[in-house]
């Protein structure tokens, strides 16, 4: 996995609540036993006019000329909710977004994301309103700081979880982390196996 | 320190601190479905991994499979297929349990898991599947997760988690007729909002839930994920413990004495502190159903769709294809879906079937009815509750997701107007298109015979 540190681009505003991982990618384009060829699939029902000629819908923001470029979503809270359909995180990222800027998460979407590198920033409803505003601008991200600055001008801190934020910028394979508790799992697994027998099938 | 049963829960699970309220929990169960499973599955091997304990992971085919009857591996959804095999060579290579197709235990995930006993009080349970939260009603430490998560899962027994907090949801008083835990459930989401638990494990307790079957407790924990809840539980009864008794893979002999035992410390501490707590009052709750594409835009049957308070709401308004003020006894539906983890159990049909016996569905109207398990269907058919369905004109077919979502290109079609069991009614979830409604068997079965929404009580004074 690569890590996450510094991202820079356009944002794009995408300022609804709610918007679950069925919208990110509806079910219809997960058409493949695989984490790749997701992206055209990505907001599938908003993005195209009709969805088995793929006519572009001019209104949906990541089509407006401005936006086509962006690495960043703003987006109102509960991103992601829904589905725990991972599909939506592996094709945001094959798309291009690299971060998204929200209130709150969905939380399965939420942890799908530390898994595949994908920033999730979190702040106050009310700064992000803020970047809306802005968006359109060119916007860094600094994940070591905790910082957006947008047009080189202002700045605004964001939140993340201390153990979340040194996974995505170390770049760590989650399941070669856990595996340094080997031991500890192991003693775990025989004392549970101990003081609750039935468990074990 | 007095400790709430999700306390309780998490704490047994615990085989890492790894600082900042993230822990590492050990894993006592997985499963895992054709539609993300298979993914999981095969990454793990491409990564040259393995699944550590077979023996506790399960495989099931229910999201993309065919529900017509006489099946084969074959789905509308023509890429279907591929995903039914990647799921059966998985699990084969992997050695794991797989309820395949034809499997006489087959059914959704989250209502095998409880038939066969695989849940069980106390332990921890994965499924890279949102509804897992379902099982919850076990007093089971059961979770959605995605697939990277599965695969950490299966190759480490273990998944690193934040500790949510802890959210009470006291539910007292007697419903009224025909008022079913989704009804309590809707009724709930619509009050709190879809984000009102988000960052919260619920913990579901009261009269009322004491009162519930543990059908009707599964229905209530399914929705949890609608409230964004990290998951739903309540504390084990003597409820669970003779729903559990005799189950294949529940503990037999001295061991389910045993098991019992341990299952009665199960509970929260009188003096446990939640960080919130929400009380509702059965009895005021009525027959629910949604008109908009978020389960929070719920209302009861006999009341108005509302005048919009936001964007979100005049955007649910255009794709519902809704007036707002209209009373939801006008809206005229084209179909009727039956089915699903949250209502495909036995108690759900049986409930539907008592409303349409010696009725018939409104002509026009396509009604479909998947029984959530082989199982489910088998005993219903014993009752004779298929030939009430049939009779009614609904189409009786094989257990599966089906309508649920379109995963297996199942679908009412573009525009279609659907009274359905199911658990969302976000945009396209049943197909492109299509308008959902959810609300109780009861009220599905209602609203077939009447050919616009209404709910059994309304229908009775009706006829
Ligand atoms: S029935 Fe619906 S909600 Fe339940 S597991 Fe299947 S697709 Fe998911």
């Amino acid at each position: 996995m690569k890590s996450v540190n510094v991202i820079r681009g356009v944002a794009a505003p995408m300022f609804e609540a709610n918007v679950d991982t069925d919208v990110i990618i509806p079910s219809r384009e997960m058409k493949q036993v695989s984490k790749t060829g997701l992206s055209k699939g990505l907001f599938a029902g908003r993005r195209y006019m009709n969805f088995e000629t793929r006519e572009i819908n001019p209104s949906f923001v990541l089509n407006q000329p401005e936006f086509s470029s962006a690495v960043i979503l703003l987006t109102d809270q509960n991103f992601g909710c829904g589905s725990s359909r991972e599909h939506a995180v592996w094709a945001l990222l094959e798309y291009g977004i690299q971060a998204i800027i929200a209130p709150s998460f969905g939380s399965i979407f939420y942890k799908n994301c530390i898994n595949n590198g994908l920033l999730p920033a979190t702040m106050d409803r009310s700064t992000v309103m803020n970047l809306v505003k802005q968006s359109g601008s060119e916007f860094a991200i600094s994940l070591s700081n905790q910082t957006i600055t947008v047009a080189g001008q202002f700045s605004v801190t964001f939140d993340i979880n201390e153990s979340d934020k040194k996974l995505l910028m170390a770049g760590l394979d989650p399941i070669d982390q856990a595996l340094t508790y080997s031991k500890e799992i192991e003693a775990f697994e025989t004392a549970r196996q101990t003081s609750h027998p039935w468990l074990v099938l | 320190m007095p400790k709430t049963l999700f306390d309780k829960l998490w704490d047994a699970h615990v085989v890492g601190d790894l600082g900042d309220g993230n822990a590492l929990l050990y894993i006592d169960r997985i499963f895992l479905h054709e539609r993300t499973g298979s993914v999981a599955l095969k990454s793990l091997e491409e990564g040259g991994r393995k699944v550590r304990f077979p023996a506790h992971v399960f495989g099931v085919m229910d999201h993309i499979v065919d529900t017509q009857i006489g099946r084969t591996d074959t789905t509308q959804m023509p890429s279907g297929k591929q995903f039914i095999s990647a799921m059966r060579s998985g699990c084969n290579w992997a050695g794991i349990r797989l309820f395949d197709i034809n499997d006489p235990d087959q059914g959704i995930v989250h209502v095998i898991s409880p038939e066969k006993g695989i849940v069980l009080p106390g332990l921890s349970l994965v499924c890279p599947d949102s509804h897992t939260c379902s099982q919850g009603a076990f007093g089971a430490l059961a979770w959605g997760i995605g697939s990277s998560e599965a695969e950490h899962a299966l190759a480490t027994n273990t998944l690193r988690a934040a500790k949510p907090k802890a959210l009470r949801i006291t539910i007292n008083g007697d419903t009224d007729n025909n008022v079913t835990a989704k009804d309590i459930i809707l009724a709930v989401i619509a009050k709190i909002g879809t984000n009102g638990a988000a960052g919260y494990a619920i913990e579901f307790t009261g009269s009322a839930v004491d009162a519930m079957d543990m059908e009707a407790r599964m229905t209530l924990c399914n929705m949890a994920v609608e409230l964004s809840a990290f998951t739903a539980i309540i504390a084990p009864d003597a409820t669970t413990v003779s729903y559990l008794k005799n189950k294949e893979y529940a503990p037999k002999g001295a061991m389910w004495e045993q098991a019992k035992a341990d299952w009665k410390t199960l509970k929260s501490d009188p003096s446990a502190l939640f960080s919130q707590t929400i009380e509702i009052n059965a009895s005021d709750i009525k027959t629910m159903v949604s008109w908009g594409t978020s389960p929070e835009q719920s209302v009861t049957a006999t009341s108005r769709v509302p005048t919009p308070q936001s964007k979100d709401d005049e955007q649910a308004l255009i794709y519902m294809d809704l007036v707002p003020e209209i009373r939801l006894s006008d809206i005229k539906i084209d179909a009727a879906f039956i089915g699903s983890c949250t209502n495909g159990r036995l108690s759900d049909l049986r409930a539907a079937a008592a409303i349409l016996k010696n009725n018939h569905i409104k002509e026009n109207i396509t009604a479909i009815c998947v029984p959530g398990s082989m199982a489910v269907k088998m005993a219903a058919e014993a009752e004779g509750l298929d030939k009430i369905f049939t009779e009614a004109g609904f189409e009786w077919r094989l257990p599966g997701c089906s309508m649920c979502f379109y995963a297996g290109g199942e679908s009412f079609g573009p525009n279609a107007r659907v009274i359905s069991t199911t658990n969302r009614n976000f945009e396209n979830r049943q197909g492109p298109g299509t308008r959902t409604h959810i609300a109780s068997p009861a009220t599905v079965a209602a609203s077939a015979i009447n050919g616009k929404i209404c709910g059994p009580n309304e229908l009775e004074t009706g006829r």
